[in-house]
């Protein structure tokens, strides 16, 4: 039995491409698209029998976003997924069974049109999680101007491990060059003037 | 919205309003505001500019992703953009990085001697190879597509030995910037750390520019005309 799938999106293009990457596939079946919500009963939203809802957040103001779930909460228990256009604050990410960007391939709509159906929810990755210990120790090595062989040497891992570790301590500070990285620790307390120098 | 396609009779004024962007190229080339009714090639003519130059360079500032075809290059003066690139270099280093680097300055004073002398040294470090790049292309790479332009002989070099060295000075500046939006001590001065990364992004965006116009324009010219010779 195929999944229904109920489409609120005032764009014609959005539309048009949601519907073209569920149509190729079998397992979802389209079963109504809205521009908004203004003036469709309870009733009728009812009987869509919709098993996924995918809502515009931007058809709601800021202020009503948070709620967009509870809001269609009261007239269906489908579960619901956002689609972003812009920046959306937590406490509106928070509540959707998924989100889905604008850049998303159809394989990525896919996937998380299914893991939403599960009842599964694709947390979105935090971007500012702490570096682990081990990381730190790295990220001093290379502020003090180590290499790659020497750091690998000095914990006894592989150089890949060590690769693999600088790539998570740019990725978690957002800081690519080994002088910034120099700066980042030193503001960080995690190396003081004299090791640099 | 308007759908007058851009040509040089578009009043100046018109296109200057289109985006901000397209003020930065209008300084840079020499031209005086005021410019009441006149149109793109009025006001070039007058200012001793190529208009489709002009032209060609305000639509790369305003537009996102818009690349000339061949047909409007060939009416564009690519001495003019050699030019353009130069004064443009020479707006980096002689106006927005000395307006950069007196808002780091004024945001670092009230902060730990130890937490000043580490921006300010990776601010120096990313100033130094900023100005070592501008001179790698103004000593080597703008003389030669210069050189290829005019047809003149004497080649110790090829374009396509222009190495791809725009990336690192992309990377440093990102970290200014995660460094200052990120993990700037909360005593700095905050007015100076806004000041600081409005230039950085107005620098950054600029840049980004700058190389289209390199790698994506000219480049790709000077590889056509050497492999025709």
């Amino acid at each position: 039995m195929s999944n229904r799938i109920l489409i609120i999106e005032p764009s014609a293009i959005i539309t048009k491409g949601l519907e073209q990457v569920f149509s190729d596939l079998g397992e979802f079946e389209v079963c109504g698209i809205l521009q908004d919500l203004s003036g469709i009963g309870e009733s009728q939203l009812r009987s869509m029998g919709a098993d996924v809802i995918l809502v515009d957040v931007g058809i709601f103001d800021y202020a009503s976003r948070p709620g967009i779930k509870a809001h269609l909460a009261d007239f269906s228990e489908a579960a619901v997924i956002g689609i972003l256009q812009q920046m959306t604050d937590e406490d509106t990410l928070r509540q959707f069974d998924g989100t889905i960007g604008l850049m998303d391939s159809p394989t990525t709509i896919i996937r998380k049109v299914r893991s939403a159906l599960e009842g599964r929810t694709d947390t979105p990755r935090e971007e500012t999680e702490e570096l682990s210990a081990r990381e730190k120790e790295i990220l001093i090595c290379v502020a003090k101007g180590m290499l790659n062989k020497e750091i690998a040497d000095l914990y006894n891992i592989s150089i890949y491990t060590v690769i693999t570790h600088r790539k998570n301590i740019t990725r978690k500070t957002g800081i690519k060059t080994v002088a910034g990285l120099t700066v980042y620790a030193l503001l960080n307390n995690l190396i003081d003037m004299n090791t640099v120098e | 919205m308007r759908t007058i396609p851009l040509s040089t009779a578009t009043k100046m004024a018109d296109l200057v309003s289109l985006d901000f962007s397209v003020l930065g190229v209008v300084n840079r080339m020499g031209l005086n505001f005021g410019f009441g009714e006149a149109t793109v090639e009025e006001v070039c003519r007058e200012a001793g500019i190529n208009p489709e130059t002009f032209l060609l360079i305000a639509k790369v500032y305003a537009f996102e992703g818009y690349l000339p075809t061949s047909e409007t290059l060939q009416r564009a003066n690519l001495h003019d953009i050699v030019k353009y690139l130069k004064m443009s270099h020479r707006y980096y280093t002689e106006v927005i990085v000395p307006e950069l680097a007196s808002a780091l300055e004024s945001m670092i004073i009230p902060c730990e001697p130890r937490q000043q002398k580490v921006i300010w040294t990776f601010f120096q470090d990313y100033k130094e190879e900023l100005s070592k790049h501008f001179a790698y292309e103004e000593n080597t790479v703008l003389p030669y597509v210069e050189a290829v332009l005019s047809h003149q002989g004497g080649r110790q070099f090829t374009i396509g030995e222009y190495e791809e060295n725009h990336s690192n000075v992309q990377e440093k500046l990102d970290d200014l910037k995660s460094l200052i939006i990120k993990y700037m001590p909360h005593q700095c001065n905050q007015q100076e750390a806004y000041k600081a990364l409005f230039y950085l992004y107005t620098l950054e965006d600029d840049l980004r520019k700058h190389t289209i116009i390199e790698d994506q324009i000219l480049v790709p010219v000077v590889g056509r005309m050497e492999s025709h010779e």
